[in-house]
């Protein structure tokens, strides 16, 4: 029997986990029908999410991708298609890749496997992060740095801690709820050990009488966990949470049934989401707004 | 003293067998930069000082984990080391490359010597005691623990505990029984 998953219009980190709950109840070598044909629009978080959950089917699932020309326009420039080919079984029709150009595409999905991968990123990224930072975002220059080192770090999380690949993306585009202003973001997503298991490993670990995938989340992002014990570890989720606060941004870390955010005042999300549908690995999305001068809003 | 130059930009193209990068990214690459600054200085002499220029200026960026890797456990690997004694003093390092080694410096507890223009500055963790016995050894050139003392206003006991101190953590150099500053002898010819 085939299940069809209903994609939501708009696919965000937050209405992907409607995808989720879909798929929940459902053995995990079910056949599954994703219908996408209806998605008007999908963040860097949701197309990285997307390939992310058909690398944890036992059966390679069928994507029905979407009618509207400009999204599935949008998706081909995102290299969407390039690698759900390998994942998906594609139903319909769609664009070939064509370059980014001058799009809100900062990074097109990318994979990371290795250290090359992180190298090759943050190269590309670069000049296209500087012209949106200080042009769109109104940023200052150290604003770029901290960005290409943010980005850095939460793409090695997946080489240091996965073990196995994942994807990245970057894009810019206008946050409309709440916020009314563009915004720049990374999606980092794996299907890989989780923050749970990966602390789990540590030698000596303990878990405490409330271990869980929250628990793990506060150990890791808040605390600086790491299942390294040398010292100088944990410092790269510790960076990228002072960057987000510097450019008063936001950080969400999702992983196994539960969900952290560093949430700023422009943000209505929930400091910890628990009782999630589970979902292996770990996604990471990093937004960085634009800056508002003091006069504004007066 | 022997003086060694090291370009940690030419070091990252020679590790990485690339000319593409500029960036130090990575712990993996980190490890194997800072891999290659210990077989650098291994065959520099093994007795005696060795002041080592550890250079940033073509370097576009640093994250955290490279941080960790070429300048925390660098200092780390050297410091009290008694057999081998290696100086290490930065240059070229920007505002691209401070948040970084700012980081790794205080998560450790580190500190080091900074080239500043035409000056030489310590930045890092450092008692008040220490900082205050390394800019007056700077500023006097050469000095010994009741120099120190007379400058600070602090006893003979504490100031050569400070110079004891910044000796371990390489960053005064300990010559004839007196204390010089790293990138001090430059400063005073």
């Amino acid at each position: 029997m085939t299940n069809v998953i209903t994609v939501p219009p708009s696919l965000d980190d937050h209405s992907f986990e409607q995808v989720l709950e879909q798929v929940a109840p459902l053995p995990d070598d079910a056949k599954l029908v994703v219908d996408a044909r209806h998605v008007r629009w999908a963040s860097p978080y949701g197309l990285t999410a997307l390939l992310t959950f058909a690398q944890t089917r036992k059966v390679m699932p069928t994507l029905a991708v979407p009618e509207l020309d400009d999204t599935a326009s949008y998706w081909a420039r995102a290299a969407f298609f390039q690698h759900a080919e390998e994942l998906y079984e594609l139903r319909g029709t769609y664009p070939k890749r064509r370059d980014a150009g001058e799009s809100s595409v900062l990074l097109e999905i990318t994979p990371i496997a290795r250290s090359d991968d992180v190298h090759d990123v943050v190269g590309r990224v670069q000049e296209r992060a500087q012209r949106i930072i200080k042009s769109e975002l109104k940023l200052e220059s150290k604003a770029i740095i901290g960005f290409a080192m943010t980005l850095s770090e939460v793409c090695q999380n997946i080489i240091e801690h996965a073990g196995q690949g994942g994807w990245v993306a970057v894009q810019s585009y206008n946050w409309a709820r709440r916020l009314g202003r563009r915004v720049v973001v990374i999606a980092v997503c794996d299907a890989g050990l989780g923050f749970r298991k990966s602390l789990e490993s540590t030698p000596g670990h303990v878990p405490t009488d409330r271990w869980d995938d929250a628990a793990a989340l506060e150990a890791a992002v808040i605390r600086g966990v790491s299942r390294f014990r040398d010292r100088g570890r944990g410092q790269g989720l510790a960076g990228t949470r002072s960057y987000v606060g510097r450019w008063k941004g936001k950080l969400s870390v999702r992983s196994g049934t539960a969900r952290i955010s560093i949430v700023p005042s422009w943000d209505d999300d929930v400091p910890l989401a628990e009782g999630l549908a589970a979902f292996p690995g770990a996604q990471v999305q990093v937004i960085i707004p634009e800056a508002v001068s003091e006069t504004e809003g007066r | 003293m022997m003086q060694q130059h090291i370009d940690i930009s030419s070091v990252l193209r020679q590790t990485l067998a690339c000319d593409l990068y500029s960036n130090l990214v990575t712990r993996k690459t980190g490890a194997a930069v800072r891999g290659q600054i210990e077989r650098l200085l291994d065959v520099g002499p093994t007795t005696g000082h060795a002041l080592t220029v550890i250079d940033f200026s073509q370097v576009s960026m640093i994250d955290f984990s490279c941080a960790d890797e070429v300048v925390a456990k660098l200092l780390l690997r050297y410091a009290d080391e008694e057999a081998n004694e290696v100086y290490f003093l930065f240059r070229g390092v920007t505002d691209d490359h401070w948040d970084a080694i700012e980081a790794v410096l205080d998560r450790h507890g580190l500190a080091l010597a900074l080239e500043s223009g035409d000056d030489v500055r310590v930045v890092g963790a450092l008692t008040d005691g220490e900082r205050s016995a390394w800019d007056v050894t700077y500023r006097l050139g050469d000095v010994g623990a009741d120099d120190v003392a007379a400058e600070t206003g602090t006893d003979r006991a504490n100031a050569l505990d400070a110079l004891e101190a910044l000796w371990r953590r390489r960053l005064v150099m300990r010559v004839n029984g007196r204390y010089v500053a790293v990138g001090g002898m430059r400063h005073h010819g």
